[in-house]
């Protein structure tokens, strides 16, 4: 099957991993990604009936860690990071509604 | 003394005869005379590093807590987190983040008394196979400057093959540590996923990722993995098994062991200089007594497909922190709300190789191709683990090529995302089967360093440390010094 | 002819786990004592680049625990999986959650709802016994706490990573009342287990309920809305009820219902479109790959399957069986494990019937709790001093009035029963001879009352034996003042 994304697809995707892109960047990764998305049909011809996933083999399973609290780190520390802090807030805008 | 190896380094260190100061006065001098050049550092951390020299030379001098890696300068990928001095991942995204935390390789290289000199030039959050994709200048392969030093860590390579560290610490998602050495002549190793903590690495694939070092020889790449290696309670990945005392077996003798040749390694596309480097080596190795088996990895061919849908898919997740409102960049001019900042932020904060597999990624993972994609791709890494493991059963250790060229010309591939990937065709299997891989400088095509990878069981680095080691015995490829 | 129309509902219920720490870090979960925003954060769950998740062992076996009293099955396999959506309270970008392998599935929960449900119009009738299937019990992390401003919001990342668990229904409820009760009998299950404090105003639990409707008698799904964010069972249900009507609306005028996420706005009475979370809805889940999967053996099942307490419904029926209880008697009792348990505890120093335990507890000690803002647990009175004065009523050493002065003085300031009726002089008078003393001295102060009654005035009755209360301050046992007085009444007739 050969797929083509097109620039609606791209436009769409980059919406879902918020990116902001141009028509002309749009266009651009429309025709490089329909090579690669044809390239990894190439995973049909493997035969994987009955065979698991490998994210359910992992090397370790059960590893949980006793309910004890340990302390914080420092508000200050983190809040020298951030962009925009308040009062011992981090600040952002809000997200619009109707977006 | 920049080109000593650790062991001979150590030997100078104890008996006093060069303190950690001089040592690292002279590593941070050559840094000085040789990075404009080569352009492995992102950023050369003299003062921290001059001050832990200085706790070192206290340490061997009261003979306290002494380690093989006490005073010793090395220099780190810079998508390992330190405490105090920039981390960026290459990317502009990161370029002034300073992290509040030091990760868990940073901790134990501390705790070992090894002295950080600086942090290296990568590909983007380790997306790309020639560290031209940073945003920092790309860095040069010290064998030849108009040349790549191979990626993603290919700034730590280079600063060890230049001789502008003692040892330094990688990472290997698909072939970062093990391509950048066979490009630069060094020794690396990507260890087996789950024996080095993530703890403190900027993630690229969850699931692939893998810290290990690149230094002048097997012997000191056991040194240090020895102390980089464990159990972390803070990475639930980890194993829980003791690291074994690697130094201590690696001089058993290799006569007897079975070393498998995986036949799908060597078909048509492979340069003949590199080919003949690696028959040559596989013939060393009967000579040392190995026996020597053609196995077959039958799933090889999706390799490639498996290794970068799945890297699409979790670096499109792991890579969504980065949003401009914690840390890092934040582009907030005219932005109506919380959305615009996100849009804008990572437009300008990301390089357009890590727009295109986040975008992939998302394609992949989104309502109506998980199955077609990300579902079939985690089936068939079934599969390729199952590759290695039936070859395990006959042979001790697989030998293959790490690429099928030598390094290439800076600009030479940047063009085409797809022939880039291409490229790593033989070192992206072994990530999502999770078994570890040695790369070994194993001759030379066309005075460009060729390397070889020894493939091994989950968890037995101890045998691969061993075969390399062998082979280190009886060549000197790993001794050769960039004409620089 | 105008079609009736039922709705369908499915609801999912949000409850915080009662852990020390977080879900996958190890800062305080105790966000709600945190003097100062941003204290308990590390960074793992501000997310740092870098940082890992691991995680909480208590968090897993309280899940376990609460899908077991749901009647679930425990997945012996289960995984974490990521939900990925940008939000300025999700500071990495996804949640980690449970998706295709939660700890728990498939269980259920009876619940009543009245055999005509409110919307056709038919008034309370005859309640019928329904059961709720439970989907799916799954962990996840809270968010971050938002404060908005009028332009900006601010961040609070105490509250991000607290343990959540998420319980889904499948969408089986015909009337609101049986949403109403599925989502009490949670409530208090998950009190029971000790999971969760079932605090609503502090937003430990929340609920979504997701609404279609369709004409009676159709068993298709029509097109639903979720409703987000409700924070109380008023709001539940009102929430519910409006987005019924709206949707019968929508049908009844000829359109159709768009399936949108909702919030609930409590002060206007409406659901309002939330379109800006629409948008990304696409949350593109994948295994987490920090997070091995959860393997666990029947022997651990086993070991929290011990754990679980008596659940209400099964004390509800013990009440009923073994002390005779009314079915609402049982039922207010163990509506609160607290409450169910201080009664079995006064019932147990008692002689007297469970009965008038259930009525003490019902009446005197609910009204002085209500009154004085006090839980059950914030009691002083010790059961065996309870069970006492209960008695003492029983056995008529006290009058019902006097109990009640002894009662209140016990709340207040503790104390023996028996002491503060001594102190008091409060025992009740039981002597014939003294009483009827007391009875022939009004009589014979009265002539004039006497002559009324006898003329056909027999409410006057009452009035005699206030006077004999009076004289007696309480004290005076009523049945016997009464049938004296009677007596006295009848023989002075002649
Ligand atoms: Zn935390």
């Amino acid at each position: 099957m050969t797929q083509t994304i097109d620039t609606q697809t791209v436009k769409h995707i980059a919406n879902l991993v918020r990116l902001g892109i141009s028509e002309e960047e749009a266009q651009t990764f429309s025709g490089q990604f329909s090579s690669i998305i044809d390239y990894f049909n190439l995973l049909n011809e493997a035969d994987t009936e009955n065979v698991p996933p490998a994210s359910d083999l992992a090397n370790a399973e059960n590893v949980l860690r006793e309910d004890e609290v340990k302390p914080s780190m420092s508000r200050e520390e983190f809040l020298k990071n951030a962009p925009n802090s308040e009062g011992g807030y981090v600040k952002v805008l809000t997200v619009l509604e109707g977006q | 003394m920049n080109h000593l190896t650790i062991q001979e380094l150590r030997q100078l260190l104890i008996t006093k005869q060069i303190s950690s100061v001089e040592l690292t006065r002279a590593t941070l001098q050559r840094i000085r005379e040789a990075d404009a050049k080569v352009q492995s550092y992102v950023t050369v951390t003299d003062e921290l590093a001059l001050e832990q020299a200085k706790r070192a030379d206290e340490r061997i001098a009261k003979n306290e807590n002494v380690t093989p890696l006490t005073g010793i300068p090395f220099a780190m990928k810079d998508c390992i987190s330190t405490r105090g001095v920039r981390t960026t991942c290459s990317s502009k995204i990161l370029e002034s983040y300073i992290p509040q935390y030091d990760a868990t390789v940073t901790n134990k290289l501390n705790d070992a008394g090894a002295v950080l000199v600086g942090k290296t030039n990568m590909d983007e959050f380790g997306m790309g196979s020639s560290t031209e994709n940073s945003a920092f200048p790309a860095t040069k392969n010290p064998w030849d400057l108009t040349r790549v030093p191979g990626g993603s860590s290919g700034g730590s390579a280079a600063a060890l093959s230049a001789n502008l560290a003692t040892f330094a610490i990688g990472e290997d998602t698909g072939g970062s540590v093990r391509q950048p050495a066979s490009f630069c002549g060094v020794t690396g190793i990507k260890p087996t996923y789950g024996r080095v903590s993530r703890y403190g690495l900027i993630s690229l694939v969850s699931s692939f990722d893998s810290i290990g070092p690149f230094a002048r020889d097997a012997y000191d790449c056991a040194t240090v993995l020895e102390h980089i290696a464990g159990h972390d309670e803070k990475d639930s990945t980890t194993y829980q098994s003791p690291v074994p005392n690697y130094t201590s077996t690696i001089n058993k003798p290799v006569k007897g062991m079975k070393l498998g040749i995986p036949k799908e390694y060597f078909v048509a596309g492979m340069d003949a200089g590199v080919e003949s480097a690696i028959q040559e080596a596989i013939r060393q190795y009967e000579k040392l007594g190995m026996e020597i088996h053609e196995v077959s990895l039958p799933h090889t061919k999706y390799g490639l497909p498996v290794y970068y849908l799945l890297l699409f898919a979790e670096a499109s997740s792991n890579l969504a922190r980065f949003d401009g409102t914690r840390f890092g960049l934040s582009v907030s001019e005219n932005a109506k709300d919380a959305i615009d900042i996100y849009l804008q932020t990572r437009r300008a904060g990301f390089g357009d190789e890590v727009k295109r597999r986040m975008m992939l990624g998302a394609y992949a993972l989104s309502a109506g191709y998980y199955d077609a994609y990300y579902l079939k791709a985690q089936k068939v890494r079934t599969l390729l683990r199952r590759d290695f493991e039936s070859a395990f059963a006959s042979c001790d250790v697989l030998l293959a090529p790490i690429s099928p060229t030598t390094a290439f010309k800076i600009g030479e591939k940047t063009d085409d995302p797809l022939e880039m990937y291409l490229s790593d065709i033989y070192t992206v299997a072994t990530n999502p089967a999770g078994v570890p891989a040695l790369a070994l400088p194993c001759g030379f095509s066309k005075d460009m360093p060729v390397g070889l990878q020894l493939i091994g069981k989950h968890l037995d680095e101890a045998t691969l440390f061993q075969v390399g080691h062998a082979y280190q015995q009886v060549t000197d490829w790993h001794k050769k010094l960039p004409p620089l | 002819m105008k079609l009736t129309y039922e709705p369908v509902i499915g609801l999912e219920i949000h409850g915080e786990l009662l852990t020390n720490s977080k879900m996958f870090c190890s800062c305080s979960a105790d966000y709600a004592s945190a003097p100062e925003p941003n204290v308990n954060i590390c960074p793992v769950c501000t997310g740092l680049p870098g940082a890992l998740p691991v995680a909480n062992k208590k968090a897993t076996e309280l899940a376990a625990l609460v899908g077991l009293a749901l009647n679930c099955s425990i997945n012996k396999h289960n995984t974490f999986a990521r939900k990925n959506y940008f939000y300025p309270d999700l500071p990495k970008g996804y949640q980690i959650s449970q998706y295709e392998l939660p700890i728990a599935e498939r269980g259920w929960m009876d619940v009543t709802s009245p055999l005509t449900p409110l919307l056709l119009g038919e008034g309370l009738g005859a309640r019928e016994q329904l059961r709720v299937r439970v989907r799916r019990v799954h962990i996840e992390e809270d968010t971050a706490k938002l404060s908005h401003e009028k332009n900006y919001a601010l961040v609070d990342f105490n509250r991000a990573g607290v343990p959540l668990l998420e319980i889904v229904s499948e969408p089986d409820m015909r009337t609101v009342e049986a949403a109403l009760d599925y989502t009490t009998k949670i409530r208090a299950i998950l009190r029971y287990l000790g999971v969760n404090s079932g605090d609503m105003e502090k937003g430990v639990l929340r609920f979504e309920a997701n609404v279609s409707v369709r004409p009676v008698g159709s068993e298709e799904l029509r097109t639903r809305t979720e409703i987000k964010n409700l924070n109380s069972f008023r709001a539940l249900t009102r929430a519910a009820q409006y987005e019924i009507e709206r949707q019968i609306k929508i049908y009844e005028a000829g359109g159709e219902v768009i399936q949108e996420t909702l919030g609930w706005d409590d002060a206007r009475g409406v659901t309002t479109s939330q379109r800006s979370k629409e948008d990304a809805h696409d949350y593109r889940y994948f295994p987490e790959p920090d997070l091995p999967p959860l393997k666990l053996s029947d022997a651990w099942i086993d070991s929290i399957r011990k754990r679980l307490p008596e659940l209400p419904e099964a004390k509800t029926s013990r009440f009923i069986s073994d002390f005779g209880l009314t079915p609402s008697e049982a039922r207010f009792l163990t509506s609160e494990l607290s409450l169910a348990n201080y009664f079995e505890a006064v019932l147990s120093k008692s002689k007297s019937s469970a009965k008038a335990v259930h009525s003490w507890i019902a009446g005197e000690l609910m009204r002085t709790l209500n009154e004085s803002n006090l839980s059950i647990d914030e009691l002083t009175l010790s059961p065996e001093s309870f069970a006492k004065l209960i008695d003492m009523t029983t056995n008529k050493i006290i009058s019902g009035n006097s109990a009640k002065v002894v009662f209140n003085e016990m709340v207040k300031a503790g104390g023996d029963p028996e002491q503060i009726v001594k102190e008091k002089n409060l025992a009740q008078v039981s002597d014939e001879n003294l009483i009827q003393e007391i009875v022939t001295k009004i009589l014979d102060d009265n002539p004039s009352e006497i002559e009324k009654y006898h003329a056909g005035k027999e409410t006057l009755l009452q009035w005699f034996v206030g006077q004999a209360a009076r004289a007696t301050k309480g004290k005076a046992d009523p049945a016997l003042t009464k049938e004296l007085m009677l007596k006295g009444l009848e023989e002075r007739r002649k």
